[in-house]
Parts: C-alpha cells; structure tokens; sequence
C-alpha cells in the first residue's frame, strides 16, 4: 500500500487492537480476581463456620 | 426454556457458550480483516476507506450496546429482573470502549478527508455526548455504594441519556453536517459497492460477537462480585453469632 496516508491507516488499527485488547484484559483479568476473592470468602466463611462450631464442640 | 433469571444458571450457560463465541468472533475477525486488506481502494478516499472498516462497526456498537442497556434499565425499573442491572452495569465500560474506537478512527480518517481531526457537528457533538454519557453512568455505579440504589439511579440516568440515539441517528438529516448520511442503512438499500460492503458486514459481524462475548463474560464477573459480598456477610455475621458463645466458653 503506497497510499499517503498510510501512517493514519496504521494509528487507526493500532488503537482498535489496544482498546479491544484493553476490553478483552479488563474482563478476563476481572474474572481471576474474582475467582481468586471467591475463593477466599468461601475459606473465610467455612473457618466461620466449622471452625468455630468445631472449637465449641458444635460439630 | 432455560431461566436465564438465576443466576447460577446464567453462570452455567456462560462457561459453555463463551468458548463457541469467542472462537466466532476470532473467525469472523479473521474473515473481516482479510476481506478488508483485499478490498479494493475507493475513488475518492483511496486505501484511507480501510478506516471505515473499524469505523463503522464501532459506531454502530456505540448505539447498539446503548439500547441493550436502555432495555436493561427497562428491566431494573419495571420489571425487576434480577439480572437486568448486571447486564447494564456490565455493558457501560464496552459501550464506553467501542464509542471510543469509534471517535478516535473517525477522527483519523477526517484529518486526510475533511482537514481536520473534529469539527463540532452535530453527528460527532453527539456521539461525544454518548461516550461522556457512558463515562458519566461508569462513574455513578462506583460513586454510590448501596448497589440498589447505584442500579436505580443508573437505570434512570440511561432511559434519560436514550434521546441521545434518535439524535445520533437523524443528525445527518436533520442538520447541515459534515457528516455524511446513512449509506447501508437506507430504505432504498445500501449506496455502497459490494466490495466495499463486504468487508463492512463483515467486520460488523466481527465486532458485535466480540461484544456479545466480552458482555456476557462481564455479567458473569457482575455475579461473582455479588456472590463474594454475599459470602463475606455471611461470614461476618457467622462469626459475629458465634463470638458470645466463644467469649462464654473461654474459647
């Protein structure tokens, strides 16, 4: 492509792909954050739970 | 019919149709790029048209996803659905994402087309309004930390914001505009050459599974951050129960 305005061409695309890349980050990243803090809650619930219940003799 | 309000079945439906669509989505992208760089030069903008392959279909997301939330505002309002305001929330930062694509690629198409990177016409004022619009509705659901009250508000402030799509959409028409009109959806059909349509559709097709995809991932995101503030009450409330009964057994 000899076209003149090449260098807009190229700046137009290469600001798509980093805004979708962005996107795409944003919510995969989200995900294994959450996932990771899920799983962290759900520990600190069981602890809540069976562990107290189990040191009062509860269980 | 799969309920689609329960969460969990929502979660369920997303972890097998995601990798369906996301692998559409690389296919069709891959369809669309290719179609675009084979795509022959326009007689008037020469390769500079290749812009118009982001450019549209980003436009064309930018009030798509919009109406999806205006439904999704809907929903919270008057139908109470209990994953209407997910969805809503879930779709701002995309909305915001494609707006931006699209004003920037519009503005780097002008600068070789018109001479200048923006001018303040009606057609790009009020997409610029959409994009702040969608900043503006990001900003309102971090500000207000009771997420009833944040989806209220946020609903009310979309179904105010939706008079901006009729105006995005007729501006052309109904103002003096840069801009050119609509040249695919027409009621006389597309002015477009089919070699030019082509990889436009294409593309068009490309960006909206993306969204379809990238939206419902984020829902999904949407319930696990309920589900972990739900945990973590009901961890403190567990431990806040049971914090006498120790105290009592010298535990």
């Amino acid at each position: 492509m000899g076209d003149p305005h090449i260098g807009f061409i190229i700046a137009a695309y290469a600001i798509a792909v980093a805004t979708i890349g962005a996107m795409i980050g944003w919510v995969v990243l989200d995900f294994r954050r959450l996932n990771t803090q899920l799983d962290q809650a759900t520990r600190a619930l069981d602890s809540a739970r069976g562990g107290a219940k189990g040191k009062l003799g509860l269980d | 019919m799969v309920n689609l309000a329960n969460p969990t079945t929502f979660v369920e439906l997303t972890r097998r149709v995601v990798p369906w669509l996301a692998a559409a989505t690389a296919a069709l992208f891959v369809a669309g790029l290719w179609l675009s760089f084979a795509a022959p030069p326009d007689y008037q903008q020469g390769e500079t048209v290749k812009i118009m392959y982001l450019h549209v279909p980003a436009a064309w997301m930018a009030t798509f996803i919009y109406a999806v939330m205006t439904a999704a505002a809907l929903g919270t309002l008057v139908w109470r659905h209990p994953l209407a305001d997910a969805a809503q929330k879930a779709a701002a930062p995309l909305g915001a994402g494609f707006t931006f694509i699209c004003l920037v690629t519009g503005s780097l198409w002008g600068k070789p087309m018109w001479g200048t990177y923006w001018v303040w016409d009606a057609r790009l004022t009020s997409v610029l309004v959409l994009f702040i619009l969608y900043l503006g509705l990001m900003a309102l659901w971090r500000a207000i930390d009771d997420s009833g009250r944040a989806a209220k508000a946020a609903a009310i402030l979309t179904l105010v914001g939706a008079v901006d799509l009729p105006i995005i959409k007729f501006s052309v028409d109904w103002w003096n505009t840069l801009h050119q009109p609509a040249s695919v959806f027409r009621l006389n059909g597309p002015t477009i050459a089919p070699e030019l349509l082509m990889p436009l559709l294409a593309m068009s097709l490309a960006f909206t599974c993306l969204f379809l995809t990238l939206h419902l991932m984020a829902i999904r995101n949407e319930i696990l951050r309920r589900r972990i503030a739900r945990v973590t009450m009901f961890a403190a409330v567990e431990g806040d129960r049971l914090a006498p009964e120790f105290a009592a057994r010298g535990a």
